[in-house]
């Protein structure tokens, strides 16, 4: 079984594990590269990354790969497993040789399943890469781009660490399932690509902020703090509305949800009072330094806090397990479905 | 008389329609069983519920004493020929014999390779550039070299020319004579039952119309005509099979194992193909259902 398991499946375990493997020695290869710009530019390091067109480039290739490889595992190693079988006719071939089919699926899946986990180490070779990179996040160093973010946050935690290994065993299993509901390759691969761009998307933005402990951390608003006021109309006439404001808790590799400020009663603020006006450092009369810092300090005397929910970039490794761990208990569950599946007619 | 295969009160649905129901059914071992019947008889539900490929809605089958979707052992007992003989387009002959070897315990390699050297076809070709009978040729390999006590085969021949449907069954006879094999061919061609069966099993609507060794068959049934006669005048031992009357004559198709001794009776004997036709159209000489297609 492991030889004709190995014959249907080598032509394309090969293109994609040689894919895989080949920008695995492309990383390899530049990492250096990025360690001696980090250790060369110091506080600017993020900058000249991102103006280092090769770099970025790669950065963001290497990313948009990971995201990219579930899907592309799912299609063609998963969905057709079954319904291409089922579709020429084959299954009365080979599922009435000696073995059973329960043994037939699970040398598939074994194999498969071992390829998909060996495509998503790129997720890992990519975290090795972008060491250089998360220290500099991590000492506060900024810079716009994706690569500017902490690895905690959601756009470049599924490309990181060892969640990619878990979203392409999903993916695989997520491909068979539907094939053996389907039985047809075409609408099966076609579903499973809506399907595992769904997890992808609902993973980082419904999930994955649920599944630890937030910290939270409460403090005053000072000049000093306040990264970001936001607000709408127009400062140079004086008629602003602030909206926001946020602050930083110097964890520059944390993953911040929620930033608000409270009330002098403990509830989040509706709206800010009508002389918040003043904090903003616009370009007219009304924003001087001094009247900036007054106008953050009567917010601290009347009893106006932040409240900062986030988690901490010590959580990144604990966060990737339990997100991975949950990944493979879906896998589970929907591997278990389809040996029952495949125990059932299937003509 | 042991049977190979035993069907009681077997039944298969898809959804709400039943494609076979209460089907009770035993097949002798070491013959080789047409099974016929017209499209839709239930035949290749039959056989791919012996084959375990389907599980049954009602009743049970046995194959060679045990439940067809059992274990290992009992599967490496039962080949089975699918309908249009499917193979892997990608895949040359050698995988496919190498795919036998690597799935079955008792594979026979000399023989299965014997087999495809005497068929003239190149090893290395790929299955999806031979022809229709070639392709039945290898499935037909694969099912032998596996060395079955039971080989089961489903319409084989139903979409080949007649020159490659005649070889087909004349290495399946040659097959059999050389191993000690029961075989069950399904067929909605009676030539090709004909050729290559020795025991016949009438399937229509899910019921056993008549099964029996056909020479034996054969040997029993007769056609009468002779001037109009009621059938209940007929000699208790002579079954009516088929009857079909004109104003002054009458004929019909009896089944007895006496000698028809009146003299008033013009007997002739039957071909296989009268036979089925007959037990498909029942005693009312009238059929209901799509008529048995003969291969002329």
């Amino acid at each position: 079984m492991i030889w004709l398991t190995w014959r249907q499946f080598r032509a394309s375990a090969l293109v994609l594990l040689g894919t895989t493997t080949a920008a695995i020695v492309v990383l390899a290869l530049t990492r250096h590269q990025v360690v001696a710009l980090s250790r060369a530019n110091g506080q600017s390091f993020l900058d000249v990354f991102g103006n280092d067109r090769a770099k970025s480039t790669l950065f963001y290739a290497s990313t948009a790969v990971v995201y990219m490889l579930p899907a592309v595992v799912g299609i063609f190693w998963g969905a057709p497993m079954v319904s291409r079988e089922l579709e020429a006719g084959t299954s009365r071939l080979v599922w009435t040789q000696s073995i059973t089919r329960t043994r037939w699926l699970a040398t598939k899946l074994g194999t498969a399943g071992a390829a998909a986990a060996a495509v998503g180490l790129f997720g890992l070779a990519l975290t090795w890469w972008c060491g250089p990179i998360d220290d500099a996040v991590a000492k506060g160093y900024r810079s716009t781009g994706l690569f500017g973010q902490p690895r905690l946050w959601p756009a470049q935690f599924g490309a990181r660490g060892i969640m990619p290994i878990g979203m392409t065993v999903l993916a695989l299993v997520i491909g068979v399932a539907l094939g053996l509901v389907i039985r047809r390759a075409l609408p099966a691969m076609a579903a499973t690509l809506v399907l595992v761009v769904a997890v992808q998307v609902v993973m980082p933005m419904a999930v994955q902020a649920h599944l630890l402990p937030m910290k939270e951390a409460t403090a005053r608003l000072t000049h000093d703090n306040v990264t970001e006021v936001r607000g709408t109309g127009a400062p140079d006439q004086g008629l602003v509305v602030i909206d926001k404001i946020e602050i930083s808790i110097g964890r520059p590799d944390a993953w911040v949800t929620s930033n608000v400020t409270l009330d002098p009663s403990g509830r989040v603020l509706d709206s800010y009072p009508d002389w918040v006006s003043d904090c903003v450092p616009g370009p007219g009369a009304t924003g001087s330094e001094e009247t900036v810092q007054a106008c953050f300090q009567r917010l601290a005397d009347e009893g106006y806090r932040q409240r900062v929910r986030y988690l901490p970039g010590s959580s990144f490794w604990t966060l990737q397990l339990v997100e991975t761990g949950i990944l493979l208990a879906l896998a589970g569950l929907l591997t278990g479905f389809c040996f029952w599946r495949i125990r059932r007619d299937l003509t | 008389m042991t049977a190979v295969l035993a069907a009681t009160g077997l039944g298969k649905k898809y959804g709400r329609t039943w494609a076979l129901s209460d089907c009770s059914l035993e097949v002798p071992a070491g013959r080789v069983v047409g099974l016929v019947g017209p499209n839709g008889a239930g035949k290749s539900t039959f056989l791919n519920l012996a084959v375990g490929m389907l599980t049954p809605s009602a009743g049970d089958i046995e194959v060679l004493g045990a439940r067809p979707t059992g274990r290992d052992a009992q599967r490496s007992k039962v080949g089975f020929v699918g309908q249009d003989t499917p193979s892997y387009a990608g895949l040359s002959i050698a995988d496919h014999l190498r795919l036998g070897a690597s799935l079955n315990p008792h594979w026979d390699a000399a023989l299965a390779k014997g087999r495809i050297a005497g068929l003239g076809l190149d090893p290395g070709q790929r299955a999806g550039r031979l022809s229709g009978g070639q392709r039945a040729q290898l499935a037909l390999t694969l099912g032998i070299a596996k060395r079955p006590e039971l080989l089961l085969l489903d319409e084989p021949v139903a979409s080949l020319d007649p020159l490659a449907r005649r070889e087909f069954l004349q290495d399946l006879m040659e097959a059999v004579a050389e191993q000690e094999m029961s075989v069950v061919l399904s067929s909605h061609l009676v030539s090709d039952v004909e050729r290559a069966c020795d025991y016949l099993v009438v399937l229509v609507d899910s019921r056993v119309q008549v099964a029996g060794d056909i020479d034996h068959l054969l040997a029993t049934h007769h056609r009468l005509t002779g001037p109009r006669r009621d059938p209940e005048t007929l000699p208790g031992d002579q079954h009516v099979i088929s009857a079909s009357h004109t104003d002054r004559q009458s004929t019909y198709l009896v089944r007895t194992e006496q000698r028809i001794l009146d003299p008033s009776w013009e007997v002739s004997s039957l071909t296989l193909e009268d036979l089925v036709l007959a037990y498909m159209r029942g005693p009312t000489g009238v059929s209901e259902r799509p008529v048995l297609e003969a291969l002329r």
